[in-house]
């Protein structure tokens, strides 16, 4: 059976991990190259490395934070920030990312997904959205979530997939850093249109937050940062928590 | 010497890299030489079928040859490029080391395709590659299409259609997971496929 996936994301500005609440107010939360090898122990099914300045400074994430990140981790490793061509996402990829994450570039042409896809496949290219909700709509957010554009979550997800995109990477704007849970219910929106796999992001506060957006989100992988660095879950024991709740996981030994 | 074929298509590094943490020896490479003077191959590749074209004919007989006498690994694409074809790409051949054609995963509302992420296989006899992986491992599977279950098959899972997860026949190797991306049970295979070498 197919498992749910637990993703660990390290957002990365400067050479450092950082975290914040609604995408502000950033505080250091470690080494990149430390936490992603602790989460590869800790039994973490995915790594994300999101430089979070890139796309704000007109370049791509740092190839040498992705290499020292990508040693000695083998699970998959996706990269995002200031993606925006193929070569960007080849410099990536040879880093040691095995997908790319596209956002802000996608929105601003489309045909990089396409392009992208059919270079490396789909399987390599995950086009992250950050959705914030607004009178009943949700709308997507570009450059980091600073600034709103007129498209429609829904909307953008499925020509995301149609293009090519071969997952999506949704997070809430509202509920990053919150702790207050995922939103289920966009993410079920969401997921429940696509045929191609959703990563819920943004509000992972404890366990019981994972199996809502599991079960009533049907998303297929769930992503948190906070609650991971900042010790206030262990991924093993998370894990542990979503089996006896019935929820496929890859244990850890 | 371990040759990691270089077309194009591979996450090279990530294969690289996981075969030196277990302590081979590497050489991503298109030479044929290369391909002749290793002590075993590796058929790396994500994406899709068509760039398999990508590999030279000279480059197709080295592999064609390297399978008589030495170990062969075709990784998830790889895998699919050991057999006669794919539904993918209709116009490009495989190696045709083993028989039959890798055909579409179906999705369904509750199976969506790709199939992403971490699965169980189900062993279908003992096996080198197999040998010492706890049953019931999940092993990170990401592709939209599948060879089929044949005598090669050593172990399968069942995703929309049951397919051909593990094959190991003779001197010719597949995981349609990648080893390099499947934590410790990953790397067990891989270490499994340098004790044949």
């Amino acid at each position: 059976m197919l498992c749910k996936r637990i993703v660990a994301c390290l957002d990365v500005r400067g050479a450092r991990v950082v975290k914040g609440v609604n995408f502000t107010s950033l505080i250091d939360a470690g080494d990149p190259a430390e936490l992603a090898r602790r989460y590869y122990a800790d039994g973490a099914d995915e790594i994300v490395l999101l430089d979070v300045d890139a796309t704000l400074e007109g370049r791509r994430a740092r190839a040498r934070t992705v290499e020292a990140a990508a040693e000695r981790i083998f699970v998959p490793l996706l990269v995002g920030g200031g993606i925006r061509s193929e070569d960007d996402a080849a410099a990536m990829l040879d880093a040691g990312a095995d997908k790319v994450a596209v956002n802000s570039a996608a929105l601003d042409d489309p045909s990089l997904i396409t392009r992208l896809a059919a270079r490396y496949g789909s399987q390599a290219v995950v086009v992250a959205i950050d959705a914030a909700r607004t009178d009943g709509d949700v709308s997507v957010w570009t450059r980091s979530a600073s600034r709103p554009t007129d498209r429609s979550a829904v909307d953008w997800a499925i020509e995301a997939a149609d293009r090519g995109a071969g997952e999506i990477l949704l997070t809430s704007i509202d509920r990053d850093g919150t702790a207050n849970g995922f939103d289920c219910e966009m993410t079920r929106t969401i997921a429940s249109r696509l045929r191609i796999p959703v990563i819920a992001s943004g509000g992972a506060g404890s366990h019981a937050h994972f199996v809502q957006v599991f079960t009533t989100g049907c998303a297929e992988a769930a992503l948190a940062a906070s609650i991971f660095h900042f010790g206030r879950t262990h991924i093993r024991d998370l894990k542990h928590h979503l089996a006896a709740e019935g929820v496929p996981v890859r244990l850890p030994c | 010497m371990i040759a990691i074929v270089d077309y194009g298509a591979g996450n090279l590094t990530s294969v690289a890299r996981a075969f030196t943490a277990v302590g081979a020896s590497v050489k991503a490479t298109r030479s044929e030489a290369d391909v002749a003077a290793a002590d075993a191959v590796v058929i790396p590749g994500v994406g899709h079928f068509r760039s398999t074209a990508a590999i030279s004919d000279a480059l197709r007989a080295a592999l064609t040859g390297a399978a008589q006498e030495k170990p062969v690994l075709g990784i998830c694409l790889g895998l699919q490029f050991l057999f006669d074809g794919s539904d993918e790409s209709p116009g490009c051949r495989g190696l045709g080391l083993l028989r039959g054609q890798s055909r579409p995963l179906l999705p369904s509302a509750s199976e969506k395709v790709p199939h992403v992420g971490w699965n169980t296989i189900v062993a279908l006899r003992p096996s080198r590659l197999l040998d010492g992986v706890p049953a019931g491992s999940p092993f990170y599977f990401t592709h939209s299409y599948a060879a089929p279950v044949t005598s090669a098959c050593i172990a399968s899972t069942d995703y929309t259609i049951p397919f051909a997860a593990v094959v190991e026949a003779g001197n010719v190797f597949g995981t349609q997971f990648h080893p390099e991306k499947s934590g410790e049970a990953g790397l067990r295979v891989i270490r499994n496929f340098l004790d044949v070498v």
